[in-house]
């Protein structure tokens, strides 16, 4: 009965993914989207994956990073340097800059998550942070990053002509996580963010759960980062600072934490609405910190309690289930 | 000679900005100790400070003493609103929350001063006009004089309004427990809108010795100072006044020694290595207290 359920529900997740698919895929060959809207493609996918990688640390852990454009960079410069030495075709030279990332910042997500083992909540948000800048400051002044300089002419294999690839990596970091969160690891690692002590009692790994979820979003950061890489053709250490990390940290955020489907429904919101508002660019920050804080008091309050316990939210939920 | 000359003009640098850090560390330390959590704001208010003092001098034409009670003032109320508006609803939500929620406040300083002052940095005169001194060699500029003076007393005093005064050991009682505290009869919401005034109020001080000093302004000059400051906290020991002040001054020293004999882009990262050194061999910090945590 319930492998049933399951796997209607699968079905109908592939159908979506499929009709999407075609859907943008029909606009693009057809050439009926605007240059702006065609742009915009990658983006939204980077920013999918960013989003749901970061959920598995800070929805499902419960752990605040700030530190997620530090891996994001680590990836991206992988990436670039991989492809601008190897000289293959891109068909053979992406998927290995993809991995050799994905690689590298999970690495750096071993080296980060262990020192954080005996940390949470405050201090480790704040060490997260301070990798985010060290790893800034080393590609500022490593040579092979070029500097403060950047990389530039970086092959654009992951720009809107490759859109299929793009977008079959970002349902395998979705299905990944998903199954990931599903599965027995996931639980033990939202059991840590529930209550850790009980976890602990329970015979829980805490250590090796919480690197692992660390691993594990470093990786699929990483391999963003790589698109991005691939997309934009140059690089920067500027490019991905603290701010990068709490616009991730918003989508999250507004997304709701440790739901998977409100993360990619807010990455592909909060990407294309600051460019459809792109004359009030200078709003967009200050949107953003409105949401943070309105988000947070709202979710603590009174007011969301009453809503949703009140009649008619109760109703709606009946006939829902019912249909 | 000269070498030993260039490494005491590094330790003086070290020092100026060492002050600075301990001052704002001073505002994380204590609001930590009281209401249990990390004040990410805390750096903007400096901002909040510089620019209310640019506000004084230079579009109000005030006289310099009363531009600083001006930016005093402003960070006062920023901060006691802040914590009113935001944070209060908040005490008894999860850590996350409030953490995000002090992020957000952090983002929304830097936006809206963005949104009124834009980002092109403003160029603002240093009010010390005080020439420096000379002692055999060695010059030390007015700036640096003035930061080393005025932190001195800041510290002295808050040290002696924390441990004499009636409101000072209220606040004492309340970082050690909030509910026994209340239960004595002390008022706990204003005792930490106290702290918040007072942190604040010294983050204004030190934003307008950032001033002097850097004599530019932009929206964002408030967070790196806020994020070293924070690492000065906890170096000290988070939750110990003594604490921040001594991390403070020890992290200034590192910065400008491993800036000119290390590498200027590397400081950074040598700061926050020992950020992530001392949390792994000391989580306490060099001065703070080891609590327990009980089930």
């Amino acid at each position: 009965m319930k492998n049933k359920q399951i796997d209607k529900q699968l079905i109908k997740n592939l159908a979506i993914i499929v009709i999407v698919f075609a859907a943008i895929e029909f606009l693009l060959y057809g050439d009926l989207l605007t240059r702006q809207f065609r742009s915009l493609l990658i983006p939204v996918c980077i920013n999918v994956i960013l989003a749901v990688s970061l959920n598995l640390t800070t929805g499902f852990l419960g752990e605040l990073t700030l530190g997620h454009a530090g891996f994001m960079s680590v990836g991206a410069y992988t990436g670039a340097l991989v492809t601008m030495n190897l000289n293959l075709p891109m068909i053979i030279e992406f998927p290995i800059a993809l991995i050799a990332g994905g690689l590298v910042a999970s690495l750096f997500g071993v080296i980060i998550g262990v020192p954080v083992l005996r940390l949470r909540g405050d201090y480790l948000a704040i060490v997260t942070l301070a990798f985010g800048e060290i790893i800034k400051s080393i590609i500022n002044s490593l040579k092979i990053t070029n500097g403060a300089m950047g990389l530039s002419n970086i092959e654009l294999h992951g720009n809107y002509k490759n859109f299929g690839y793009v977008f079959f990596l970002t349902v395998i970091t979705i299905f990944a996580i998903k199954n990931m969160v599903n599965s027995r690891q996931g639980r033990a690692v939202c059991s840590i963010r529930d209550n850790y002590i009980a976890a602990e009692a329970v015979g829980i790994n805490v250590s090796k759960f919480k690197v692992m979820a660390f691993v594990v979003a470093a990786f699929f950061a990483g391999i963003a980062g790589v698109i991005y890489g691939h997309n934009v053709g140059t690089l920067k250490p500027t490019t991905f600072d603290y701010n990068k990390s709490i616009e991730i940290l918003v989508i999250v955020v507004l997304g709701g934490m440790g739901s998977i489907k409100g993360s990619v429904i807010a990455a592909i919101i909060l990407t294309i609405l600051p460019e459809m508002l792109r004359s009030a660019d200078e709003f967009r920050m200050f949107l953003y910190a409105v949401v943070l804080i309105a988000m947070m008091i709202f979710n603590s309050s009174q007011i969301k309690q009453r809503i949703l316990s009140s009649d008619i939210f109760l109703k709606l939920k009946k006939t829902k289930k019912e249909a | 000679m000269g070498i030993l000359q260039n490494i005491l003009e590094q330790f003086i640098n070290g020092l100026r900005s060492g002050s600075i850090y301990a001052l704002i560390a001073l505002g994380y330390t204590m609001v930590y100790g009281i209401a249990k959590m990390i004040n990410f704001a805390h750096g903007d208010i400096i901002m909040v400070g510089a620019y209310a003092l640019y506000v004084g001098l230079s579009i109000l034409h005030l006289p310099a003493i009363l531009a600083i009670l001006l930016s005093l003032v402003v960070c006062t109320i920023f901060g006691v609103v802040i914590e009113r508006v935001a944070y209060k609803p908040l005490r008894s939500a999860p850590p996350l929350a409030v953490l995000i929620t002090a992020i957000g406040v952090s983002f929304l300083l830097q936006s809206v001063s963005l949104l009124i002052f834009g980002a092109t940095p403003i160029p603002q005169e240093s009010i010390v006009k005080f020439a420096g001194i000379k002692i055999g060699g060695l010059s030390i500029s007015g700036i640096t004089v003035v930061t080393l003076i005025v932190t001195t007393i800041c510290m002295i005093s808050l040290t002696w309004f924390i441990q004499k005064t009636k409101m000072g050991s209220a606040m004492r009682a309340v970082a050690e427990d909030k509910g026994a505290a209340e239960l004595m009869g002390i008022d706990v919401n204003k005792t930490i809108s106290l702290t918040f005034a007072i942190g604040s109020a010294l983050a204004s001080i030190a934003g307008i010795l950032y001033v002097c000093q850097y004599q530019s302004l932009k929206p964002t000059l408030g967070a790196m100072p806020g994020i070293k400051a924070f690492v000065a906290a906890v170096l000290g020991g988070i939750g110990s006044v003594p604490g921040a002040m001594l991390g403070g001054i020890i992290l200034g020293l590192i910065e400008s020694l491993s800036k000119a004999y290390i590498s200027t882009e590397l400081s950074d990262a040598i700061v926050f290595g020992i950020l992530v050194l001392v949390l792994l061999i000391k989580p306490s910090g060099l001065l703070g207290k080891i609590r327990k945590e009980k089930v």
